[in-house]
């Protein structure tokens, strides 16, 4: 049995996916979702404690040995990053069963099931894989259905967020495959230890360039790298909001391993001249990226729309930490690739406390709702502070963690611009936190916003304890890996370890 | 490996040469036009491109086909296999395209970009 859990770790959510459809007669939808999303985090779980104790896990399929057969390996650099996929999922389940209530027609729940399964089982696979061309096919399962999922929303900017998402995407990923064909024209293989080994010798091919240059465009676009944004904000702005929670994050974080993998345990076979261009390209877009997306974050007034600009510009520190590949630099973007995911899954659940309120305004968030938000709901308005705080970098909070092992790493280098922008890069962060709470604890209510105040007049029922929960359970991890900062950075010392 | 596939005089050459004009339409299409159907087209051009390059990987010049009565060279299969998954994926595409384009139109009562944005 323990043979085939990591198969079965992306087999469980496949099989729920069509049964949320099929079997919604006998029970809602979200039960067969819940179910699937129990199992694999249990898995994933006895997974991460196998490889913690006994080394990397390999998995092949029918017994056909790697560079013949297609083999799934587990590793301290992977294993934790299904957990969070599988932790998220449950989360977003959950959250979904009440959020969902009001976004989404009743008859197109089972749908968003079954779709957030596949998609479950997309980023799953792409963890899991040791096999590029696979790891293709995961990732257009995961895009498709993320497509799907944010054409879901009942309002009309949903759909065409949804077909610009798509269409960016899938020109993504077709980059990928054929970067993904010009490596296999290079070394004759799709298996990633196989070909690591096969691209010495050769890399100085300008085949190997070109592909490699085509497959980091192409991942740059589906994680939202600085110039390639574009999607992003008007598709998490558009989105249901647990479909928001889902993609901030979990969703862009899966294409970014992979990014990481191809990078340091395929691409980096002891090329100096590659890593000399990608290095810099990732670096500099990297930069300008944290910069830009904060100060769009800045002059935004929706407020999904700012924290999408915000975690543009978090992400931007992860490709940073990568791009500077030395140990040090590369443990803090693992440390801020996890603890973005808690911090930024949990603010988006605390704001959809407040646009559960706001039937109205369907779904959309504009900096004036949150006003008086302090006293209408001081708990969730807490929430969002400490999760902006976290954005920060404040310490207690896990986001100091990460900031703290990068701006050490960029002294040890003698990184004095990249230290600058990764500081200016907080204060703007600073600003837009600063401007979330001046609206939530510094703003009186407006009029029309009265009538949410005071639910048990108006017949508004209030905010489900569910949503308030799922928010603190995950602002309170980043505050315990803040705490405790060393859970965190051993994790990401293990994973830095397979890699470098 | 590689590098010597791409003379001029080999046929695949030429076929390269194919697929890399018809991708660059493809994305020309893609990020110039304003109608949402044309940009479809122009995706499903691109796609069609590097399926075009992934087929033309498997052929060896005098190479019988890959079953298991042939003898001699056969071409390899692996580019295929790939194929198909990737043409299976590029319908799923296009399908779920077209049906958002629908709904975009039933939603802004036009399919054209400039409209839409406004």
């Amino acid at each position: 049995m323990l043979a085939h859990l990591p198969l079965l770790a992306i087999l469980i959510p496949l099989i729920a996916a069509p049964a949320c459809v099929v079997l919604q007669r006998l029970f809602p939808a979200w039960i067969p979702a819940l179910g699937a999303t129990f199992l694999t985090f249990i898995i994933n779980i006895i997974l991460y404690l196998h490889v913690l104790a006994n080394g990397t896990f390999e998995y092949t399929f029918g017994g056909w040995n790697p560079p013949w057969g297609i083999a799934f390996s587990i590793d301290l650099l992977n294993a934790p990053i299904m957990v969070l996929l599988s932790l998220i999922s449950i989360v977003t389940v959950f959250y979904a069963r009440v959020s969902l209530e009001r976004e989404v027609p009743k008859v197109r729940h089972p749908f968003f099931y079954s779709l957030l399964m596949l998609c479950v089982t997309g980023l799953g696979g792409i963890a899991a894989t040791q096999d590029l061309f696979n790891a293709f096919v995961f990732m257009e399962i995961a895009a498709l259905s993320s497509y799907a999922l944010v054409g879901l929303a009942a309002r009309r900017e949903a759909t065409f967020a949804s077909f610009r998402y798509l269409t960016i995407g899938s020109v993504g990923t077709t980059f990928f495959l054929i970067g993904v064909s010009y490596l296999y024209m290079l070394t004759g293989t799709l298996n990633y230890v196989d070909m690591a080994l096969r691209i010495e010798g050769v890399e100085s091919s300008r085949l190997f360039l070109a592909g490699v240059a085509l497959i980091v465009a192409g991942l740059a676009m589906k994680i939202a790298l600085f110039p390639t944004h574009a999607w992003l904000p008007a598709t998490y702005s558009s989105a249901p909001i647990a479909v928001t929670v889902f993609f901030s994050a979990i969703s862009v974080k899966v294409p970014l391993y992979l990014l990481v993998r191809l990078y340091f345990d395929v691409f980096k076979s002891g090329l100096a001249f590659v890593s000399f261009y990608l290095d810099t390209v990732l670096v500099i877009v990297s930069a300008l990226g944290i910069v830009y997306a904060s100060w769009r974050a800045i002059r935004t007034t929706d407020v999904k729309k700012l924290l999408a600009f915000s975690s543009i510009g978090q992400v931007a520190y992860i490709t940073l930490g990568v791009g500077l590949a030395v140990p040090e630099s590369v443990v803090a973007a693992w440390i801020q690739f996890f603890s973005h995911s808690l911090t930024k899954g949990g603010i988006f659940c605390a704001l959809g406390c407040v646009i559960w309120h706001h039937e109205r305004t369907r779904g959309v968030c504009h900096l004036k709702d949150l006003n008086g938000l302090s006293q209408r709901a001081p708990w969730v308005a807490a929430t969002i502070v400490v999760g902006g705080l976290g954005l920060i970098g404040v310490p207690l909070t896990s986001g100091f963690v990460a900031k703290w092992h990068l701006i050490l790493a960029l002294t040890d280098l003698s990184q004095w611009y990249l230290l600058a922008f990764v500081l200016l890069g907080s204060l703007l962060a600073v600003v837009y936190v600063g401007i979330l709470i001046e609206a939530m604890y510094f703003t009186p209510a407006t009029e029309d916003v009265d009538a949410a105040a005071k639910p048990e007049i108006k017949g508004i029922p209030k905010t489900p304890m569910t949503m308030i929960f799922l928010s603190w359970l995950l602002i309170g991890a980043t505050l315990y890996f803040g705490i405790h900062a060393s859970g965190l950075t051993s994790l990401a010392e293990d994973a830095v370890k397979v890699l470098l | 490996m590689g590098e010597e596939l791409l003379t001029m005089g080999n046929i695949q050459f030429y076929f390269y040469q194919g697929a890399i004009v018809l991708s660059l339409i493809g994305l020309y299409i893609v990020i110039t036009t304003d109608n949402l159907i044309k940009k479809i087209i122009g995706l499903s051009l691109f796609q069609g491109a590097v399926f075009v390059h992934l087929i033309m990987l498997a052929y060896i010049q005098g190479a019988g086909p890959p079953n298991l009565r042939g003898e001699g060279l056969l071409v390899n299969p692996l580019p295929h296999v790939l194929v198909l998954t990737a043409i299976v994926v590029a319908i799923a595409t296009t399908a779920l395209a077209l049906a958002l384009i629908v709904q975009t139109y039933h939603h802004w009562g036009s399919i054209d970009e400039g409209d839409i944005s406004q």
